[in-house]
């Protein structure tokens, strides 16, 4: 009897398909997907593939199923309201509540569009996020955040490779990313890593179950003049399961179950955490190229440090370079004097992670424990260095101790 | 968000004595004829009394005649009603809630059980409800029209959570039809004494299906009779007549004009598909029967009535349509099997019985 009226405003398909071509070249077939489909989005996508072949009374059973899971999923009640309003009459719009706050209603929306499309365009099992060149070997997770997508993927160090284990929907900062000043409700973009873990009793329920503050601003943040502080990765209050996308004043949101999963994860001051507005995902193949021509750059860098020709080692220096208040110049005179005072030096560096800068300029961060042997001077440190690549090569910018 | 009408200006209580199951008990077993005419005076005492908004006499009353026939169905609607007048919901239910059990082929019942929870904001059981008196009654429009409110009223729970909303104020309260009348005896107050008809209380025009009289308690009491017969009436006889070439299209031409006639919402032209001697649900007069309808024609909002599977078949001057009909309005979505006795005068169809069901 309803055959004809299309639920237009619940099919949102219509709205993702519109919503952009996907980021990967090759998108792998589900069969391929090793993804764990843990959240709500797989029974979303059913509900709404429901939907779209108009079995609203079967939508509504997988709805109900739905907010028994998860009582307090906001949209997972929007979409309810929905398909039981459209059995009282035909509705057209997504969200057919009479008064309902427009601003809320798109925050909904803008959720579930993030959800499906998150699920429906996951990235291929064999592309990796291209900023996590190399993991060292104590760093047996990291974590990726995409903020368009409004999602977090976790990856696991496997042998040195990262290897997919979970994805999760997050919030980010109202005024969505590159965070530039404090208050300016933004999420920063960059590579940092998660530096403490506040447990919940020590937060208000604001936090959910527990943050974890990351290392924002790092050097090169505060080179650029980036300030603010208090990025956390934290959970949700307890009134809701998950918030909109671009909710927070620039931290990274997980509903409470995300967080604890991902808790178990963290390791404090190691894990890195990489946000990007848009991750860019590589082949293994290009992701191995691009490893490989920075191991070289690195090994090429200390054997020119360890041959004294403070020439061969300089090269790898860009002439922008900054470390605390030495430029160039200053960094070259010093390195000239100290060599110049060396029968031999010796170093290795030892647990190297290498991790690509999101942004347009091609930065890699790179990190390592330094022990330095020289005739007159032993020093082990651990050690961050900021590459860029100027003229085709890779040229350290910044470096010091991290 | 929909509204269903209220359905019962009048209520109407049948009484006992003018069932004939029940007279010839009556006149088998003299010696309580008298207790049930007394019980039937009692009956409409209370029901007058009910329907000048004087509760608690007519309770009284009501309960006169539960104390002699404390199983009779008729009294306990009418107390159940006047419970709900009382604003003492909770009793109300609770007899609403027994008459269920005892008479669960009654969709009236449960209906009204539907609307007190509603007014708790007990939607799933009021939902349940409704769906008990659907299920017993599929073309019972009232409760169609009810489970829609009922629907949005979920959707607008839904909705409050969803957006942080809080609906639950006095002016979102639930308007749902109450039924008024026991198997719809259709006589206008002014007609207290007519015999019962049997007019649907809610859309009036979608009938219950016929049933039989539930089976009478081995004992005298009074039972409520169920209709004999659907409303419209049953299809009536097919003559057998050579039927003339075109007869059929002619026929189909005239049911989907009908269709489209009640979906422009004109009811001049609608009306003109019936014949004279239409038989009006519960054998209401036709005038009445035509202002009920123009009434609900044009109630606010579009409605669009389509009709699927149309099958005519003819006989000489008469045919019979079976069809599938979606009626869709602002406040209800339906979809029912229907029946149209057509019967052709000065070469046009007219519709003679309508009912639904095949």
């Amino acid at each position: 009897m309803s055959g004809g009226h299309c639920f237009t405003g619940l099919c949102l398909a219509l709205l993702i398909g519109a919503g952009g071509a996907p980021s990967l070249a090759a998108p792998a077939t589900p069969a391929e997907r090793t993804y764990s489909d843990s959240g709500p989005e797989a029974q979303l996508a059913r509900i709404y593939q429901e939907i779209e072949k108009n079995r609203l009374d079967t939508a509504l059973t997988q709805v109900e199923v739905l907010l028994k899971a998860y009582p307090n999923f906001r949209l997972g009640h929007l979409i309810r309201g929905d398909l039981l309003l459209a059995r009282a009459g035909p509705i057209n719009v997504f969200g057919a509540a009479v008064n309902a706050p427009a601003e809320k209603l798109a925050d909904l929306r803008d959720e579930a569009v993030a959800r499906l499309k998150a699920y429906r365009e996951k990235p291929p099992a064999n592309y990796v996020p291209r900023y996590l060149l190399q993991l060292q070997p104590e760093q047996k997770f990291a974590v990726v955040v995409d903020t368009e997508k409004a999602r977090l993927y976790l990856y696991e160090n496997h042998n040195g490779q990262p290897r997919f284990l979970a994805d999760y929907y997050i919030s980010h900062g109202k005024a969505g990313g590159d965070k530039l000043r404090e208050g300016d409700q933004k999420t920063p973009i960059g590579v940092y890593h998660v530096t403490a873990s506040l447990p919940r009793q020590k937060l208000g329920d604001f936090y959910g179950s527990g943050a974890f503050p990351i290392s924002y601003p790092n050097e090169w943040d505060k080179r650029q003049g980036r300030n603010g502080h208090g990025i956390w990765l934290h959970g949700t209050p307890s009134d809701t399961f998950s918030r909109p996308p671009r909710a927070s004043n620039g931290c990274v949101v997980l509903a409470n179950q995300d967080l604890d999963a991902l808790a178990k994860m963290l390791q404090i001051g190691t894990t890195p955490v990489i946000i990007s507005n848009n991750i860019e995902w590589l082949s293994l193949d290009d992701w191995q190229a691009q490893r490989s021509a920075l191991q070289k750059s690195i090994s090429d860098w200390r054997a020119d440090w360890e041959s004294l020709d403070p020439e061969k080692y300089l090269r790898h220096y860009s002439k922008r370079f900054l470390s605390g208040k030495q430029n160039y110049e200053q960094w070259a005179a010093q390195k000239r004097q100290v060599n110049s005072g060396k029968q031999w030096v010796k170093v290795a560096t030892n647990n190297i992670s290498m991790f690509r800068n999101p942004g347009a300029e091609e930065m890699v961060v790179i990190a390592f424990e330094q022990d330095y042997r020289s005739s007159n001077l032993n020093n082990v440190m651990k050690k961050r260095q900021y590459w860029v690549k100027e003229d085709g090569a890779w040229k350290i910018i910044y470096e010091g101790g991290a | 968000m929909t509204r269903s009408k209220f359905s019962g200006e009048k209520y109407n209580i049948m009484t006992s004595s003018r069932l004939p199951a029940l007279a010839a008990i009556a006149l088998a077993v003299t010696v309580i004829f008298a207790p049930l005419a007394a019980r039937a005076d009692t009956l409409q005492e209370a029901n007058a009394l009910f329907k000048q908004g004087q509760f608690g006499p007519a309770l009284e009353k009501a309960e006169m005649v539960l104390v002699a026939k404390p199983k009779d169905a008729q009294a306990r609607f009418l107390k159940g009603l006047i419970l709900t007048e009382m604003s003492r919901q909770n009793d109300a239910i609770a007899v609403f809630t027994k008459l269920t059990e005892d008479y669960p082929e009654l969709p009236e019942p449960y209906n009204n059980l539907a609307v007190l929870y509603a007014q708790q904001r007990q939607f799933e059981k009021a939902k349940n409800a409704l769906e008990m008196a659907i299920r017993t009654h599929p073309s019972y429009a009232t409760a169609h029209e009810n489970l829609g409110d009922i629907y949005a009223r979920m959707a607008s729970q839904a909705y409050d959570k969803a957006l942080q909303l809080d609906s639950s104020n006095a002016s979102a309260q639930t308007k749902l039809s109450m039924i008024r009348e026991l198997m719809g005896a259709s006589a206008s107050s002014s007609r207290p004494t007519q015999v019962a008809t049997r007019s649907n209380p809610a859309a009036g025009k979608i009938p219950a299906p016929a049933a039989p009289a539930p089976a009478a308690p081995v004992d005298t009491k009074p039972v409520v009779e169920k209709p004999v017969e659907a409303k419209p009436a049953a299809v009536a006889a097919v003559e057998p007549k050579p039927a003339a070439a075109g007869a059929k299209q002619d026929a189909e031409k005239t049911v989907q004009d009908w269709a489209a006639a009640w979906s422009r919402k004109d009811v001049k032209a609608y009306l003109a598909y019936y014949a004279k001697d239409f038989q009006t649900p519960g054998n209401e007069a036709r005038a009445e029967w035509e202002a009920e309808r123009g009434r609900r024609i044009n109630k606010p909002g579009e409605i669009q009535v389509t009709v699927e599977k149309l099958q005519i078949t003819i006989d000489g001057e008469r045919a019979t349509a079976h069809f599938r009909q979606s009626y869709r309005s602002a406040s209800l979505k339906t979809g029912s099997n229907k029946t149209l006795a057509l019967v052709r005068r000065d070469s046009k169809w007219l519709i003679q019985q309508e009912r639904v069901g095949n």
